[in-house]
């Protein structure tokens, strides 16, 4: 079915692969975003959807991974995709088969997207510049989670109109944190001003050549944030020395309703989830008014789809 | 038997780091594997001429730390591969590295590969032995009978002695005997499985960072030890502005420390990682513009007297995969000369004379070696490098098996064109000269 909003958009999207939002350019965000926004009015008011028949998406997980997983898989079949997907316990890879070898067996077999979830930094640029079909990054260690960072962006600017001039903190376990990066990116390019707060152990003072703020201290934070996304802390950084303990942490850096009168009214409280109730943020804010948790995800589905079917028109696209 | 080939090398610009002699036009004889003064040969004597006009004769040079992967890892690097790679770059002496498979902890390995390099090294090795059995850092290894089996120094190269007591002691019994004790120098609880150097580019790719202090610690501690034991102490591939203070600080108070740097720790920076690529990735790893200009400042005024490759060539497949799972390590035999050349001759840094030196005189002190020279009666181990040859890196060319270079397609300047060791010409320009038996 042809859509003359997202034909237009999809005509001068140049590229095969999504492996970070670092390297786009503010046009590029643009892009998809206004495709996923399209995408969600088309599910809102059950218009009829373009389709990319008789194409084959292939999720291999080398990383545990439920939720991203399955927001791509819906987000392909809505779109006529065949998507099957490959569990790091159960693939090759366990065997000692190379990433490399195992990707190219899997184009070989005729995929055309393979979205890639892998513990090591920098393996979805890897197989991008492997592979002649497309690569999407689900999350490559503490590099990119660039849908994420897309979904933040969508998110935000839905519920305020606009980004630029925005103060957003971004709290947590900054350093390993793949889902920080690709939003501080999408957002700073849009125009937020992005504060990351964490304990020092977990956010070096390098963020700051990112041309982002950094605080240590979350309380002094507080007042000025538009939005706060809070971060999971992953509770084997602490075996490895970076902070004291999870209560300690939780006592300087979880977001409290004791901690929400500092706050702005209306401040947006977001996360990536999953969201460890009592760690990150007290288990009420979750489910309040201000929470948009459950909007990320709906949005982190129209996103999928607009990737999809943004990189899927490259092929379509060249001479 | 064949009577040896004597040369005369005619009309050459001869650059004699040990004398300080840079002349230009020199001439230079050869015969029985040695420099001689022609004057004590008859007029007739039937010398084969090679014009030397426009190039550069120099001693043949040394590389103190290169992986040969004998035994063991021959799928990476053969110790026939590695010395023709040498002899190619103009090398003609190279110092092995023990982290082979078994490690070279026994005086039976140290045998092994100086039987292999008799049969099939095209330069002279020195084998080095372990500081602990296994290079585990835990239980010191039999020193002497390693150096009685052939080893001219001791090191654990790679794997840095973490307990200082054992370094204390490994000192101590070396100081004794006389030979250096090489150090890699990583804090490893402070490395921490770090990949790259730690700082804004490891914050940017989410990277594990590897960072300076973890060197800096051990260099610090070494230096200590060093005062403590009088044990001359190399500090192998230095890398950052610290350790470069620290060091000099060192060298002021008099103690015997000694250092080398890499030429991709001068060439390159951490920067160069932003695609992920393991041909970047080696340990100790590229760090900042700041740390590469210490090091540049250290070769010119004299605080680090050595430079050398870490040569260390890995099979293709094993550096084909994610950044963080593959191997550390680069090859450098064979872009050694032309990388240094464009580092500190083409940008003005340091004279000929000096640079040739911390690739002749420098290590060979260290290593208590003859001096390399070219005066009479020196070995005939020579080279002739064009100056001006430019070339592009290109690893299919290579001799060694290891194509991981961090120089891929890059314009240098400076090519080796003759290689010569004790009197016999190992490499000519385009070829090796199959020649039996070096060392």
């Amino acid at each position: 079915m042809q859509n003359l909003k997202l034909d237009a958009i999809k005509r001068k999207w140049k590229r095969k692969d999504l492996v970070a939002l670092e390297t786009l350019d503010f046009s590029e965000i643009e892009a998809i975003l206004l495709a996923a926004k399209e995408f969600k009015t088309i599910l809102k008011e059950n218009l009829p959807l373009p389709f990319l028949k008789r194409r084959t998406a292939l999720a291999l997980m080398v990383e545990p991974s439920t939720r991203t997983r399955v927001s791509f898989e819906i987000a392909a079949k809505k779109l006529g995709i065949s998507f099957l997907s490959i569990d790091y316990k159960t693939s090759s890879i366990q065997k000692g088969e190379s990433l490399k070898d195992t990707a190219k067996n899997l184009e070989a077999l005729g995929i055309d997207f393979l979205i890639i979830r892998h513990p090591a930094a920098g393996s979805a640029a890897f197989l991008a510049k492997l592979l002649n079909i497309s690569v999407i990054n689900g999350g490559d260690g503490a590099h990119e989670h660039p849908t994420q960072g897309l979904l933040d962006l969508m998110t935000i600017e839905e519920h305020f109109g606009t980004v630029r001039g925005l103060k957003v903190l971004i709290v947590g376990d900054i350093l390993h944190s793949r889902v920080a990066r690709s939003t501080f990116w999408a957002l700073s390019k849009y125009g937020a001003k992005v504060k990351f707060v964490g304990p020092i152990t977990l956010l070096p003072s390098y963020f700051k050549d990112f041309g982002a703020e950094i605080s240590y201290n979350l309380d002094e934070s507080l007042p000025f944030a538009d939005c706060i996304i809070l971060l999971r802390l992953q509770h084997e950084r602490q075996r490895k020395d970076l902070f004291p303990s999870i209560s300690e942490y939780i006592a300087s850096y979880s977001l409290t309703t004791e901690r929400m009168k500092k706050c702005k009214k209306d401040v947006l409280i977001m996360h990536p989830g999953p969201v460890e109730r009592g760690v990150e943020m007290e288990s009420e804010l979750a489910d309040s008014p201000n929470s948009a948790i459950l909007k990320q995800v709906e949005n982190g589905l129209a996103i999928r789809m607009a990737v999809f079917y943004l990189l899927g028109s490259y092929f379509e696209n060249r001479p | 038997m064949k009577t040896e080939e004597a040369f005369f090398i005619s009309a050459g610009r001869l650059i004699d780091p040990l004398l300080r002699r840079d002349e230009e036009p020199a001439d230079l004889y050869v015969a029985e594997g040695k420099i001689v003064d022609p004057a004590n040969y008859p007029k007739d004597f039937p010398w084969t001429k090679i014009d030397a006009q426009g190039l550069i004769i120099l001693p043949g040079l040394t590389d103190m730390h290169v992986h040969l992967r004998e035994p063991g890892e021959s799928r990476k690097e053969t110790i026939r591969t590695a010395t023709m790679a040498a002899a190619a770059g103009g090398i003609t002496t190279v110092v092995a590295m023990p982290n082979t498979i078994p490690p070279a902890d026994h005086p039976d390995t140290i045998a092994w590969i100086r039987k292999k390099v008799e049969k099939e090294a095209l330069v002279k090795v020195y084998p080095t032995g372990c500081l602990t059995e296994d290079r585990l850092g835990e239980k010191l290894a039999p020193f002497q009978s390693l150096i009685q089996a052939g080893a001219i120094a001791l090191t654990d190269d790679g794997s840095c002695v973490q307990n200082a007591r054992i370094m204390r002691r490994a000192m101590e019994y070396a100081s004794v005997l006389g030979v250096p004790i090489l150090d890699h120098c990583e804090d490893t609880a402070l490395s921490d499985g770090g990949v790259m150097n730690e700082g804004l580019w490891s914050t940017l790719l989410g990277l594990p960072g590897w960072p300076s202090i973890a060197e800096e610690l051990i260099v610090s501690r070494d230096i200590l030890l060093c005062e403590k034991t009088g044990a001359k102490i190399h500090l192998q591939h230095l890398t950052t502005e610290g350790s470069i203070r620290l060091l000099r600080d060192a060298k002021k108070r008099g103690l015997p420390v000694s250092a080398e740097v890499c030429p991709h720790h001068i060439a390159l920076t951490e920067s160069a990682l932003k695609e992920y690529d393991p041909r970047f990735k080696m340990n100790p790893p590229l760090r900042t513009q700041k740390d590469r200009e210490a090091l540049i400042e250290a070769l010119v005024d004299g605080t680090v007297e050595v430079i050398a490759s870490d040569h260390a060539p890995h099979a293709r497949f094993e550096k084909e995969v994610e950044f963080e799972k593959a191997p550390f390590g680069v090859v450098g035999l064979e872009t050694l000369v032309a990388v240094c050349l464009k580092e500190l001759y083409y940008s003005k840094k340091m004279e000929l004379v000096d640079l040739f030196a911390k690739l002749t005189v420098g290590p060979s002190r260290v290593l208590g070696l003859e001096p390399p020279s070219l005066r009479y009666g020196s070995p005939a181990d020579l080279i002739l490098l064009d100056l001006n040859a430019s070339w592009q890196v290109d690893s299919k060319a290579f001799f060694s098996k290891g194509k991981n270079t961090p120089f891929e397609g890059m314009n240098l300047k400076g090519k080796v064109v003759l290689t010569m060791i004790d009197g016999k010409i190992v490499w000519r320009e385009k070829r090796l000269v199959e020649e039996q038996k070096m060392v």
